[in-house]
């Protein structure tokens, strides 16, 4: 009964099952680097392409988000094939760290950068920089606040968007937890919440949201709206940007980064030394200021035009080592009903 | 031999080798509840699975059926790993925590709100394309499935874009209901063309008027095809992360992905994960309790014949206005907002060779992902639909056991598993494609399972009695008789493979791209001009099957 058809169907069925499998069997030889990147690839792929040119070596790299990746690395262990994570944030690069999944880097690399742009323990460092900043929209808020602390007053309530679920504004809140303190933090996170703030998905979500008066006032990093200003045209963008002046909490300074894996084989590792070192050069520290509009954190290279420079600003002093208790901020951030 | 008409409902527990044996006589027979299925009048007669080849559970099904719910609950042991790494005491807490039973009760509440609204979306679309004299019926029921091939996260993109406000639960349980209401008109517009017209006019003329006929006699067949589709549209909902973050609205499985993100401790998403689990199980155990034991199967294939198509007189125009706003908001605008960022965009930056060859990656590896998928299903769907008795449910209830459980988690677990006991496929296109099985098994056993339970199951005996052993059977008359439906449950493993983004990411080989991923990538730097190339391109192709499966007839 109706045999051929079946025949059939188990064929096509073999077929499509056994192409994949074929094709992978076929896999080529692995990189001399592979990159696990949290780092978005239309950011950072000519960066790659001029890192593989500078090493002279094949450059393998798997874009994700550095969450999901810094878990992924978690659960492989010793037996990943990756030799560098680069991090769109300083805390998934706290998290391996901590839990030992990072080699030392050299002292020469490390005095390249600022002991508060780098891991305390020596194991990951910062390639660039972002300030937290005030988005606004001048149509409704001529005037915005000079500190994070005035948005607790009535006057700003339901004007507010964040986005409590983002490293960056959770690594704002550690900052502020280590400047001044878990009870004043608590008390703002408090006030926060009374003033019916909007919760966003990232920071790009909230500027549209200001640019398009949603919400007039919005808690962001500044590269966000320079990137936006050149998608759309900054003549078109109602949405405006305020620097937090007087080492306010809110304009914390905090970094991407980049660490060398354990568990990669020496060879791989010496690759991926040399490639912090070149994110590290003149010429990647150019790239982030013009391409991402990030800071630049080797001293003696430019910010992009337009930016304000990195020693202009007033941010809060702070060592990033220790905004690595992310789990207290959470809680805290899960207490006061904000997330 | 024609099975008693007899007990409406066999203990639901008896072990399979209960069931081979004619025990209907050892119990008296009671009457059948209101509302529970009528015994079908005409040739069929009521054919009760359990007495049918029921019980004979062959080797040749159970093994690989247990080989893909092994596959299946893999997701469980990471679980179970990573949940109780630091203490059942710290899992605990987590679970115990009130802000739990907030998340789940959001999730909850989204879930019935969207199955309420696919059914009532769902089910009258599937008669009115069926069963009416709806102008257009054919083109109708292509285009009302086509909104399977728009990803949720587009959805709600789109309607986001154009009403802020929308934003929380409303904007949560559109977007969803826009994106799933198909999972309910499928399997009950194939119900509808499959049951045979003759019960409905002899209830006709016993005197029943349309409605009460459409109530007692329609509606009771298409019970389980509409259970079916409402449990995969609750899994759907419940696993769901893309539409629900856009809509900034807190669910399970957002609560999931922040523990990822923000602690970068697995122990509380596990602990949570595994409540979805819970959940899962639970809503699959309804499904089938739901399920009753009625047949669904005429015994000859040849004897159906199209329903008389009901007119609709007046009701035309409403008909058509009704349909025409289902297709314009669930694929008219999307569609409509991706050519506003096609054609508004700077970053406009159409690369046709790489949108060629990445369409051509995401073609391979949903293919692969369907037919494994598919394969694995065949002997768990047949077993679901044709054995009775703990194994059996077991089976499928192990089946749907990762379903609901967020993309990152079953990646993770894959991840675990793969770089410890199978190195050399990890992050290669194998392990992908199990990991789309593991996803997509209960889309693929649900429609193997409707498909056989229309194949009659006197058949199966009738090829036994004639000396073909159990493999002969599966072959020359079970899988021929359902294979199209199981070709249906191929194309909608296929769909949804080609939209798959977070375990994509996680195991796909390393440089490879799927339609989903640059999507990702695109968006992630708010290149929207840039991603609508992808999102088009990927909507067109998911189309194609989607296409097939709104003319596929059974």
């Amino acid at each position: 009964m109706r045999r051929p058809s079946a025949r059939t169907l188990t064929a096509l069925v073999a077929a499509a099952l056994l192409g994949p499998l074929l094709s992978a069997c076929g896999s080529d030889e692995p990189a001399d680097l592979v990159i696990y990147s949290g780092r978005n690839e239309n950011l950072v792929k000519p960066l790659i392409e001029k890192l593989e040119k500078h090493l002279g070596a094949e450059v393998e790299v798997r874009y994700g988000d550095s969450a999901e990746l810094s878990a992924q690395l978690l659960e492989e262990g010793d037996t990943t094939e990756a030799g560098l994570f680069l991090s769109q944030d300083a805390g998934a690069l706290g998290a391996l760290s901590k839990e030992g999944r990072l080699a030392p880097l050299p002292q020469a690399t490390l005095d390249k950068v600022a002991p508060a742009y780098r891991g305390s323990a020596g194991d990951w460092t910062g390639v660039s920089g972002r300030v937290r900043v005030l988005g606004y929209n001048p149509a409704q808020v001529p005037t915005p606040p000079s500190s994070v602390h005035d948005l607790v007053k009535p006057e700003w309530k339901g004007k507010i968007g964040f986005a409590p679920t983002n490293a960056s504004f959770q690594a704002f809140v550690t900052g502020m937890r280590v400047l001044e303190g878990d009870d004043a933090t608590r008390a703002w996170l408090k006030g926060l919440k009374a003033n019916e703030p909007k919760a966003y998905d990232n920071n790009l979500k909230i500027l549209e949201a200001v640019d398009k008066g949603e919400v007039p006032i919005g808690l962001i990093n500044h590269y966000y709206w320079y990137e936006k200003a050149a998608e759309t045209g900054a003549g078109k963008l109602k949405a405006k940007v305020h620097y937090l002046p007087a080492g306010d909490p809110g304009g914390l300074v905090n970094v991407a980064g980049a660490g060398v894996l354990k568990g990669a084989d020496e060879k791989q590792a010496a690759y991926a030394r040399k490639a912090v070192d070149f994110l590290l050069s003149t010429e990647s520290q150019e790239y982030f200021a013009a391409e991402t509009k990030e800071y630049p954190l080797v001293a003696g290279v430019k910010t992009a035009e337009g930016v304000p420079p990195l020693d202009s600003l007033q941010p809060p002093k702070i060592d990033l080592g220790r905004l690595d208790s992310l789990k207290q901020t959470l809680a805290m951030l899960q207490d006061t009903g904000l997330v | 031999m024609t099975a008693p008409d007899a007990p409406a409902r066999p203990a639901d527990d008896a072990p399979p080798g209960d069931a081979a044996r004619p025990a209907d006589t050892a119990r008296p027979p009671r009457a059948p509840a209101p509302g529970a299925v009528q015994p079908r009048p005409g040739r069929g007669g009521r054919v009760r699975g359990r007495v049918r080849a029921g019980g004979r559970l062959s080797p040749l099904l159970v093994v690989p059926a247990l080989a893909a719910a092994l596959l299946a609950v893999l997701p469980l042991g990471y679980l179970a790993v990573r949940a109780l790494e630091r203490g059942p005491a710290y899992a605990w807490d987590v679970v115990a925590d009130a802000r739990t039973g907030e998340l789940l009760l959001r999730s909850l509440g989204l879930t019935a709100a969207v199955v309420a609204a696919c059914l009532l979306i769902g089910v009258p679309l599937a008669w009115l394309t069926v069963r009416t004299a709806l102008p257009g019926a054919r083109a109708w029921s292509v285009l009302v499935t086509l909104p399977l091939a728009v990803p949720s996260y587009v959805t709600a993109f789109a309607w986001l874009s154009a009403a802020p406000s929308l934003a929380g639960f409303t904007g949560s349980a559109v977007a969803l209901t826009l994106a799933c209401f198909p999972y309910v008109y499928l399997p009950v517009a194939a119900a509808l063309r499959g049951t045979d017209p003759g019960h409905e006019e002899a209830a006709r003329s016993l005197g029943h008027g349309p409605l009460r006929t459409f109530l007692r006699v329609t509606l009771p067949q298409l019970r389980p095809a509409a259970a079916g589709g409402a449990l995969l549209v609750a899994l759907y909902v419940l696993s769901d992360f893309g539409a629900v973050s856009l809509m900034r609205y807190d669910t399970f499985t957002r609560g999931i992905y922040t523990s990822y993100r923000a602690s970068f401790d697995r122990t509380p998403a596990a602990a949570l994960s595994a409540v979805l689990v819970v959940m899962t199980v639970l809503l699959v155990a309804a499904e089938t309790r739901s399920r009753g034991r009625a047949a669904y199967a005429r015994t000859g294939k040849g004897a159906a014949r199209p329903a008389v198509p009901a007119p609709l007189g007046r009701l035309r125009p409403l008909a058509l206005a009704w349909c025409g706003t289902v297709v314009a908001l669930a694929v008219g605008f999307p569609l409509a907002t991706l050519g506003y960022w096609l054609a508004v965009g700077t970053s406009a930056t159409w690369d046709p060779a790489a949108l060629t060859a990445t369409a051509l990656t995401t073609l391979g590896v949903a293919a692969g992902g369907a037919a494994l998928t598919t394969l694995l299903a065949l002997p768990v769907g047949v077993i679901a639909a044709r054995g009775r008795g703990r194994l059996a449910r077991l089976l499928e209830q192990a089946a749907y056991a990762g379903h609901a459980v967020p993309g990152i988690t079953v990646a993770l677990a894959l991840v675990f598993f793969a770089v410890r006991y199978a190195r050399p496929v990890y992050q290669e296109t194998p392990l992908l494609v199990c990991a789309y099985a593991v996803l997509f098994l209960p889309v693929a056993v649900g429609a193997t399972r409707a498909a056989v339970l229309q194949a009659p199951p006197v058949l199966d005996d009738v090829a036994r009695s004639l000396g073909r052993g159990p493999f002969g059977v599966l072959r020359e008359v079970t899988v021929p008789l359902a294979a199209p439906g199981i070709a249906a449950g191929a194309a909608l493993t296929f769909v949804v493979c080609m939209k798959e983004l977070p375990a994509t990411l996680l195991l796909r080989p390393t440089g490879m791209d799927t339609l989903a991923t640059r999507l990702w990538t695109e968006t992630g730097t708010g290149s929207f001009a840039a991603a609508a190339p992808y999102a088009m391109a990927l909507i067109l192709l998911a189309a194609i099957p989607s296409y097939l499966l709104g003319r596929h007839r059974t």
